[in-house]
């Protein structure tokens, strides 16, 4: 079984690998055969010139947008978790939260960057809120989801066991939700870096996001590709991590049909 | 063990349940023999795990009128224990932890001594760590036995538990759970008149307009079936059952 996964992991390494480098062939092909500017699409290797002698200034920027994005990643995965649970417990909570946050749901999530750039300021606080706020839903959603079908023949047979309701959310019905909540929070590591990067480009003076806007008004393309790179690494690494972990969880719950 | 075998309760329920307004069974009896093993037979969709679910107390969806009164005249809330088809057992705990469910669930002190016992009698001892998961059909149903054992109530309500074992597995699980609920008051529903005769003191064959009751001669261990007298039982339930 252990084998079966490892070797499922490497070939998936491998895959992506291969298909980046595919990526970048493809991209040098256009470059060359259409001879376009590198002021507007600058070549792979320029690309990565810029990435090595920018480094340390690329390098800066991305550990402030990784700040941001995983302190809101774990704050929205927590808020979601919890309003998930008390939605759950409080039936008058699904009757009047519930509607508002679907209804919340139709507001863009980019056009309230600038109203949090304005109440938190141009620092991280309006960044990881963004990321908050994009990852805050998915998370309650699916998470809730899972909580409110947990199997019927568990909650007869807690029944009958004379269980209190909260042991029953707590020993059953939690547990039984977790591949539920774990497809939230696969969906949330990849959503996370879009809300911080689009609270950089709102207003900011640090990160991933504001190296890419000032990198592009100095007609530094192949920097702001380099940033774009950068920014790619980190979700890939981001969303890698954590679905390790929620593998784990998985596997814990005896739920996963990944393993 | 004496706490292994709690007093012996009877059981009647009389009365009239309906969906929507439709009856689906009305002014019925059933009684269940203090101690022994009561078996409910019909086809599907007769009202069998219906029955059962109203005994256990669990939602049924339709509404019933009537009553369920215990031989002591005891409310039955707690006394009563419930292994379905599937066993329920939690994926994520062990053999041990789901054994240990109803206590743990109701924050009760663990009895790892009457834990061990049982899981020793279901012959799951060298399997105490593992997960469901890791075990066979048949060891997974025998770990719901003995939570079911373990929650030590006079009342065992039985909703088809092993029909979804091989024939021989079902014989080794019909013998476990025959012999490890003796004393028990045991209701098994089941659409397998074999295992009716086999195990059933009584048996109650369950048709859209009646309930019929079979009392079958007294028996020590479970009933072989090549008995003259059980194949006149076995006919009659048959044609009734066939009507």
């Amino acid at each position: 079984m252990k084998s079966k996964s490892n070797s499922f992991s490497l070939i998936r390494v491998w895959e992506i690998l291969f298909a980046g480098l595919f990526m970048i062939l493809i991209w040098q092909a256009v470059v060359w055969t259409t001879k376009v500017e590198s002021f507007i699409l600058p070549a792979p290797l320029a690309v990565a010139n810029a990435f090595i002698s920018q480094f340390s200034l690329i390098w800066h920027h991305t550990l402030i947008t990784a700040i941001e994005v995983l302190v809101g990643l774990v704050l929205g995965v927590v808020a979601g978790i919890l309003t998930a649970l008390n939605l759950t417990i409080s039936k008058r909570g699904r009757q009047f939260i519930m509607p508002a946050l679907v209804i919340s749901q139709t507001i863009p999530v980019f056009a309230l960057a600038p109203l949090l750039t304005l109440w938190l300021g141009y620092g991280l606080a309006s960044k990881i809120a963004m990321a908050v706020l994009i990852v805050y839903f998915p998370v309650t959603s699916t998470f809730l989801d899972g909580l409110s079908n947990t199997p019927k023949g568990y909650l007869d047979l807690a029944h009958t066991m004379r269980s209190p309701n909260r042991s029953t959310l707590m020993q059953i019905r939690v547990p039984a939700a977790i591949p539920s909540l774990t497809s939230g929070i696969r969906l949330a590591a990849v959503y996370a870096p879009i809300g911080a990067v689009i609270g950089e480009w709102v207003g900011a003076s640090n990160g991933l996001g504001y190296l890419m806007l000032l990198a592009n008004g100095r007609v530094k393309i192949d920097l702001m590709f380099a940033a774009l790179v950068a920014l790619c690494v980190l979700t890939v690494t981001i969303r890698a991590i954590v679905g390790l972990l929620c593998n784990r969880l998985e596997k814990w719950s005896g739920l996963s049909e990944r393993n | 063990m004496s706490a292994d075998n709690p007093a012996k309760l009877g059981l009647r329920l009389s009365g009239t349940f309906s969906y929507n307004e439709r009856p689906l069974f009305s002014d019925l009896m059933l009684e269940l023999l203090p101690g022994s093993w009561t078996c409910l037979l019909g086809s599907s969709g007769i009202g069998k795990s219906t029955l059962l679910r109203l005994l256990a107390g669990l939602e049924t969806g339709g509404s019933f009128s009537g009553s369920i009164s215990a031989s002591d005249k005891l409310p039955l809330d707690g006394r009563v224990a419930y292994m379905a088809q599937s066993d329920l057992l939690l994926p994520w705990l062990t053999v041990q932890q789901n054994v240990s469910l109803g206590a743990t669930l109701r924050k009760e002190p663990l009895n790892n001594e009457k834990i061990d016992y049982l899981i020793r009698k279901v012959g799951l001892e060298d399997y105490i760590s593992n997960k469901p998961g890791e075990l066979s059909g048949g060891m997974r149903q025998r770990c719901a036995l003995a939570r079911t054992l373990m929650e030590n109530t006079p009342l065992v309500l039985l909703d088809e538990p092993f029909s979804a074992l091989d024939p021989f597995t079902r014989r080794q699980m019909q013998a476990l759970s025959y012999s490890t609920l003796k004393q028990r008051t045991v209701l098994l529903v089941t659409h397998d008149l074999a295992e009716a005769l086999r195990l059933g003191a009584r048996i109650y064959a369950m048709t859209q307009d009646k309930l019929e009751q079979f009392d079958l001669p007294a028996c020590q261990s479970i009933r072989e079936l090549d008995d003259p007298n059980m194949l006149d039982i076995q006919s009659r339930i048959f044609s009734i059952l066939n009507a």
